[in-house]
């Protein structure tokens, strides 16, 4: 994709629930990348923190090849005020794609006001009605803990900050407890943190609302 | 001698006789024999839990006084991994033919005995599958005559015991028919073994097995046993020609150094309710 | 500060998966024994009852195959324990032999069915509701079977304790239809305090020992055979047997042996039935769907209702005893009727059954391990109205 660098004049939209609306209907998020990167447990740590720490409704489902790692993932959650009855995304408002499978498959499907958050050097993207947000996952998980393992922690982290979907304390805590006890919840907490970096430089960018057509990287 | 009314009592009321067996089979004799050891180690009757497949065999826990269950074929040792690991107090007895044993539960038998749980398999073999008829069995001879295999049987039989040797059995014996008494010895201790125990009865089924092979007297089957069985300290120092046709009878494994498995479990159990506690 | 662990009346409160709340509900209800054997997409309950059940002094093994898995268990119920298995498609057939054994001993076990595509090993990793038939008539013989669906993880640990207790009330296997979809999907659990469940315990007799007699004669009551060790010694086989326990091949002592596995269920159909409706008050077109397909219908219904479509939903809990009566009603004054299913067709065929021919029956049906879609099942509903 051309990509343009977006400044943007508007104000910065400090809604507390993020881009979600005030009324949510039905908001999905879709996780799509390959299996050992740990799609499945960002899916479950970003419904859980939302489910238990933002009170909102959410649930989490999944999809994956019967291998265990290499095959295709795949990790719906869907958010609402009302009960949550189908459990898939229909529509993405949010795809994250962690490979170029990942965004070739499932970009066509992603709601026009959506955002498509893919990583800037796995994926290739291109020019579509879709605002795309170029993030540097992996290459921020090389260059700043020299391992590719913590990018769904990156992931999440950008995710949380850039987009507010889930409050910043719920998915500390829903990470803390995933890792309780564990000599791996530094690594995680740190990952986080960058990730929530990464999302606050995207946003000081200016970009305050959903652009369709826009592909932000920086 | 016991006097009959004693094996009387292990009996159940309704269905003493006659039984399913035909007459001349060794089943009888091993069910009397059964009865005999329990009484004489003194077991409660409501702590014996007698549990088989099907098979002509397996048809002995109808009889008798004790819990029973008669379960579907070949999977006599998995019920009795249930009963067992549920109540391990439980004195817990398979009684299973070859065919139940060897062919439809040959699975569950190795890893009964890799598990080294405490139950007693008792595997009456008789050559031959009788319930159904006469067809042949996992321990038919080579060339012996049955109604699935007409012109001789060509697959070569199941040597039970080293089966239960190799698969980590830590009881294993074997006898006859015949040498009721030494039968009755061997049941006597693997009842009272920590751990698997396997004890392979030779039995005859001469109504089946002995006419279709020229045997049909039951005295003559029973002779048979008596002349064939070499004991194992014997058998040591024969060749492997002179012992062709031949049953080893004795214990071949006797190990009380493996622990058994309720009892790992619950030490599995102390250990993670003591980490847990902390 | 960490995630609420318990909700504002103190309830433990969990973001678990289906099968996660199955082990859950287990151990609430009083399952002490497991035995099973790894399968996709059911192993995460064997799993966590190996993680639970030693904790509480509850006993785990993994069997060499489901054939044993089920003979275990069989054999831990009658022992007295509570007890489960859990599988998926390949090895719910190969339980088949000894779930008809439960059948006819009447030993009391829940046996949970995580489905998934078949035949044969089929789509280990998808969802699929192809076992509904299976659960019925799976094992050889005549029988009446109890099979129950959840469709939330809420809905997963409270089913799984109802399970627990159809099996103790009437003395028989008890199937937990879940599919992948509904195992491996995450939702908020809340957890019942011990003194808020209702648990149904083993009926242990009360005659002296020797007056005892295991099954009942009368066909339409329930036996309750007593657990071993307590000094009613009794013959459990699975040949047709008398009110002894012995075998029998007397005509009179045959049918009762035979009325008995059926009446017990059948006769007590209105307590086992359980069922949710949904808008379905005013409505001139019904949805029956059960499970993931359930889900779909439900947000099909909330986008037709929108458009003012009048369209209702039952949502079966119970599959098994098809609750025939209840549909039946509900049935009687719509124009057409909608069976959503993960399958081929399966639960279509007992809704043809109970319908007059005057109501239009048709089938909602995806079959390629993906669930069911809210779209397809408004298309369905649509070409009928605009056909
Ligand atoms: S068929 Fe053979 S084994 Fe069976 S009861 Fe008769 S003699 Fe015994």
């Amino acid at each position: 994709m051309s990509t343009k660098s977006v400044k943007n004049s508007k104000i910065m939209n400090n809604n507390k629930n993020g881009i979600l609306p005030d009324k949510i209907d039905r908001f999905e998020v879709r996780i799509a990348g390959a299996g050992g990167q740990g799609i499945i447990s960002m899916g479950m740590l970003l419904a859980k923190a939302i489910s238990l720490g933002d009170k909102k409704n959410a649930s989490q489902s999944q999809s994956y090849g019967p291998e265990a790692r290499g095959g295709a993932t795949l990790a719906d959650v869907i958010i609402s005020d009302k009960t949550i009855y189908f459990p898939e995304c229909i529509t993405p408002d949010i795809l994250i794609a962690l490979t170029p499978g990942a965004y070739e498959y499932y970009a066509a499907s992603v709601k026009p006001n959506g955002i498509i958050i893919a990583d800037s050097n796995a994926v290739e993207t291109v020019v579509g009605s879709v605002m795309t947000v170029e993030v540097p996952i992996l290459k921020t998980c090389l260059d700043k803990f020299l391992n590719p393992i913590v990018a769904n922690m990156v992931t999440l982290g950008f995710l949380t900050e850039f987009t507010g979907i889930v409050s910043k304390k719920s998915i500390k805590s829903a990470v803390e407890d995933r890792f309780e006890k564990s000599k791996f919840l530094e690594s995680n907490l740190k990952a986080l943190k960058a990730g929530f970096e990464l999302g606050k430089k995207f946003k000081s960018e200016g970009l305050t609302q959903i652009e369709p057509g826009i592909c932000l990287n920086l | 001698m016991h006097k009959l009314p004693e094996v009387y009592d292990y009996l159940r009321w309704r269905k003493r006789f006659p039984t399913v067996w035909c007459s001349g089979c060794g089943i009888g004799s091993i069910t009397g024999a059964i009865i005999r050891v329990v009484r004489s180690l003194g077991f409660d009757k409501d702590n014996v839990t007698l549990i088989s497949g099907i098979g002509c065999s397996s048809r002995i826990p109808i009889y008798v006084d004790f819990n029973t269950l008669h379960t579907t074929h070949g999977r006599a040792l998995p019920f009795a991994t249930g009963v067992k690991l549920v109540n391990p107090e439980m004195n817990v007895i398979v009684v299973s033919g070859d065919g139940d044993a060897l062919a439809i539960g040959g699975n569950h038998f190795i890893h009964a005995a890799r598990r080294n749980i405490g139950v007693t398999l008792i595997l009456v073999n008789n050559s031959i599958y009788g319930m159904t008829g006469g067809q042949v069995a996992p321990t038919t001879p080579i060339d012996a005559i049955a109604h699935t295999a007409p012109y001789g049987n060509i697959d070569p039989p199941f040597d039970a015991v080293q089966l239960a040797l190799s698969s980590g059995a830590t009881f294993v014996a074997r006898s006859t028919v015949y040498h009721i008494i030494q039968t009755e010895n061997y049941l006597k201790k693997a009842f009272q073994h920590k751990g698997f125990a396997l004890v392979e009865i030779i039995s005859q089924c001469p109504v089946l097995f002995g006419r279709l092979n020229k045997m049909p007297d039951p005295v003559d089957m029973i002779m048979s046993q008596k002349e064939n069985a070499v004991n194992l300290v014997k058998a040591k120092k024969m060749t492997e020609e002179e012992l062709k046709g031949k049953i080893i009878t004795g214990i071949f494994r006797e190990d009380n150094s493996k622990v058994e498995y309720t009892e790992s479990y619950a030490h599995l159990i102390q250990r993670v309710q003591n980490q847990n506690e902390f | 500060m960490p995630l609420p662990r318990t909700t504002a009346d103190g309830h433990p409160i969990m973001f678990v998966q289906g099968n996660e709340a199955c082990v859950q509900g287990a151990i609430a209800a009083g399952c002490r024994f497991f035995a099973g054997y790894p399968i996709t997409p059911s192993s995460e309950i064997a799993e966590g009852m190996s993680r639970e059940l030693p904790k509480i002094g509850g006993t785990f093994i993994q069997m060499e195959d489901e054939i044993a898995s089920i003979a275990a268990i069989i054999g831990g119920s009658a022992a007295g324990a509570k007890s489960m298995t859990a599988t998926s498609g390949p090895g719910f057939s190969l339980m088949q032999e000894n779930i008809g054994y439960a059948y006819i001993v009447e030993i009391p076990i829940v046996i949970i069915n995580v489905q998934r595509g078949g035949p044969s090993t089929g789509l280990p990793t998808k969802l699929s509701q192809s076992d509904t038939m299976q659960a019925r008539w799976g094992t050889h013989g005549d029988y009446t079977a109890i099979a129950i669906a959840p469709s939330s993880i809420q809905e997963v640990y409270d089913m799984t304790i109802d399970a627990f207790n159809l099996a103790e009330k009437y003395s028989t296997p008890v199937i937990l239809l879940m599919d992948e979809l509904i195992g491996h999907m995450r939702e908020k659990l809340i957890l019942k305090h011990d003194c808020e469940l209702e648990l149904r315990e083993r009926c242990l007799p009360e005659v002296p020992t020797e007056w005892y007699v295991p099954y009942k004669s009368q066909t339409n009551l329930v036996s309750h055979p007593a657990p071993f060790g307590m000094g009613y010694r009794y013959s459990v086989t699975g040949l047709i047997h008398d009110t002894t326990g012995f075998p029998t091949q007397i005509s009179a002592e045959i049918k009762s042996n035979l009325e008995s596995i059926r009446n017990k269920i059948i006769t007590h159909r209105q307590d086992i039935w359980k069922w949710q409706e949904y808008y379905t008050e005013d409505m001139k077109y019904l949805i029956i769907a059960y499970g993931s397909a359930a889900r779909a219908a439900r947000d099909a219904i909330e986008t037709m209702r929108a458009k003012r479509i009048k369209v209702g939903l039952i949502e079966l809990k119970t599959i098994w005893p098809f609750p025939d009566n209840p549909i039946k009603k509900l049935a009687y004054h719509t124009k057409a009727v909608f069976v959503a299913e993960n399958n081929m067709g399966q639960l279509i065929h007992p809704v043809r059954e109970v319908l007059p021919e005057r109501i239009d029956i048709i089938g909602v049906q995806r079959y390629d391990g993906r669930p069911l879609e809210p779209m397809e099942i408004i298309r369905a509903v649509k070409e009928e109205i605009y056909a």
